[in-house]
């Protein structure tokens, strides 16, 4: 088993797996996201409160689910990236952070369009903004300290402490934020008992997590792919590679 | 020498340096004083709106001049490379750390907390906050140092770490200046204030634990 973990984590492997694993994720992500899309724009109910505007509720809850999901998965692979110097799990790491960003600035503009015609307004200083807002700042300076440092596997290593202390803050910062203020509804769907969202909701929902999902791991591994190259732009794999294309 | 010995030599060095040196002591209380002075200027010289924003007021204050302070910890040291001759000594790296953020603490937290009282009147904060307020300080300043240390030792290799550091460090710091100013402004109303003050205390404890050891992973890297 480790030495499977191990064969993959060498560079010029994971690279054309992830090739081979950044397609089938984007063509899962877009066989999910047409029926989702579907689903949540047309063949859903309104809300009986909410009206047509839930729909925005579709695109939100999944890109801020993802946003953390993100920061949780930037951590871990930094996390393995510096215990086992793994250039494969570090490169994951460093792409999941612009990825994660763009999720977190989605979920942000969305609930803010939500917003508007919901609360009366654009932006309130409720507990999980703030918390979110917060955490495209956490990716925003983990993105700033990878391109302070040019050498590459120092930066690496710096952005993945940088992480995991980010990642014991998550939790404090959202908590300590929650307790601050807050008017944002509670969850619907994580709750222990049965979730108080009905099915005809529910599916949309699941449809876009997913499709979200991966996305994600799609946008992710592409871009690893091109953290590993430039990296290893040295080596002779790299070299082979380069050669054997322009032949 | 013994490690208590080793640590106290750190401190003792770095107050020392500081003694003899230019302004780094001064420099953050005028900087922090200086802030205050622009709330009421800026907003409105009203006693009783300056009583509402005056915890918020001295809290951003407090942490902006340890922000600005903070570069302060490694800078010099790592460029006459005494810094480096912390790794390579015999006694264990985290410890060593945290003896120059407690000499940072007593450096620019201390005082800090200090003059906080007279800032407090210049506010018009109600004296019976100013325990309250102190006692923020005091469990405060010192997480702020600690949580600091790692984002000084991520970047001091950098020629223009100042501006990353602010990024690196200030969402870090929302918990304690939410508990913080909170608990403020809550003893101002004459509300208890314990359960702030049991968080702050909480999130010393979790930073003092962790935080070195995370500083010594950051400043290894930095070295390199």
């Amino acid at each position: 088993m480790l030495t499977r973990l191990y064969a993959l984590a060498s560079p010029p492997r994971f690279y054309r797996l992830a090739d081979l694993w950044s397609r089938w994720l984007l063509w899962c992500g877009i066989a999910l996201l047409l029926p989702g899309l579907w689903f949540s724009l047309l063949d859903s109910p309104p809300d009986y409160q909410q009206g047509e505007s839930v729909r925005i509720m579709y695109v939100h809850v999944p890109a801020a689910w993802l946003s953390m999901f993100g920061y949780v998965c930037m951590a871990t692979m930094a996390g393995i990236g510096l215990i086992f110097r793994s250039k494969a799990a570090s490169a994951v790491a460093h792409s999941c952070a612009p990825a994660g960003a763009a999720f977190t600035f989605l979920a942000l503009v969305t609930g803010s369009l939500w917003g508007k015609p919901m609360w009366g307004t654009w932006w309130i200083w409720d507990a999980r903004l703030t918390s979110e807002l917060v955490l495209l700042f956490l990716y925003f300076g983990y993105l700033g300290l990878k391109a302070a440092i040019e050498d590459r596997e120092a930066a690496a290593r710096a952005t993945a402490v940088l992480a995991l202390v980010g990642v014991v803050n998550i939790p404090i910062i959202h908590y300590s934020v929650e307790w601050w203020n807050t008017l944002h509804q509670g969850p619907t769907v994580t709750k222990l008992d049965k979730p108080s969202i009905h099915l005809s909701m529910l599916l949309p929902l699941l449809l876009m997590s997913f499709s979200y999902m991966a996305l994600f791991g799609a946008m992710v591994l592409r871009r690893a792919r091109g953290e590993i190259l430039l990296r290893e732009r040295n080596s002779g794999w790299v070299r082979e590679l380069a050669m054997g294309e322009k032949a | 020498m013994s490690l208590v010995r080793a640590l106290g030599a750190v401190i003792a060095r770095d107050l020392r340096i500081a003694a003899r040196g230019s302004g780094q002591v001064a420099q953050p209380l005028l900087f922090f004083t200086l802030t205050c002075t622009l709330f009421p200027l800026a907003v409105s010289p009203e006693p009783a709106l300056l009583r509402t924003i005056g915890p918020g007021v001295i809290w951003v204050a407090a942490l902006l001049a340890t922000l600005l302070s903070l570069e302060g910890l490694f800078r010099s040291d790592f460029d006459d490379g005494s810094l480096e001759q912390l790794v390579i000594s015999p006694w264990p790296l985290p410890l060593l750390l945290l003896a120059k953020v407690v000499a940072h603490w007593l450096l620019t937290g201390l005082p800090l907390l200090l003059l906080s009282p007279l800032l407090g009147l210049l506010l018009h904060l109600p004296t019976a906050a100013f325990g309250t307020l102190l006692a923020t300080l005091a469990l405060g300043t010192p997480v702020l140092s600690l949580i600091g240390a790692i984002g000084v030792a991520l970047t001091v290799g950098l020629r223009r770490g100042g501006m990353l550091l602010s990024l690196l460090v200030l969402p870090l710091y929302i918990p304690v200046l939410i508990f913080a100013a909170g608990a403020v402004s809550a003893g101002a109303a004459g509300l208890p204030v314990a359960g702030h003050l049991a968080l702050l205390g909480a999130l010393l404890a979790l930073a003092a634990a962790l935080a070195p050891f995370a500083a010594t992973a950051a400043l290894k890297i930095s070295l390199n």
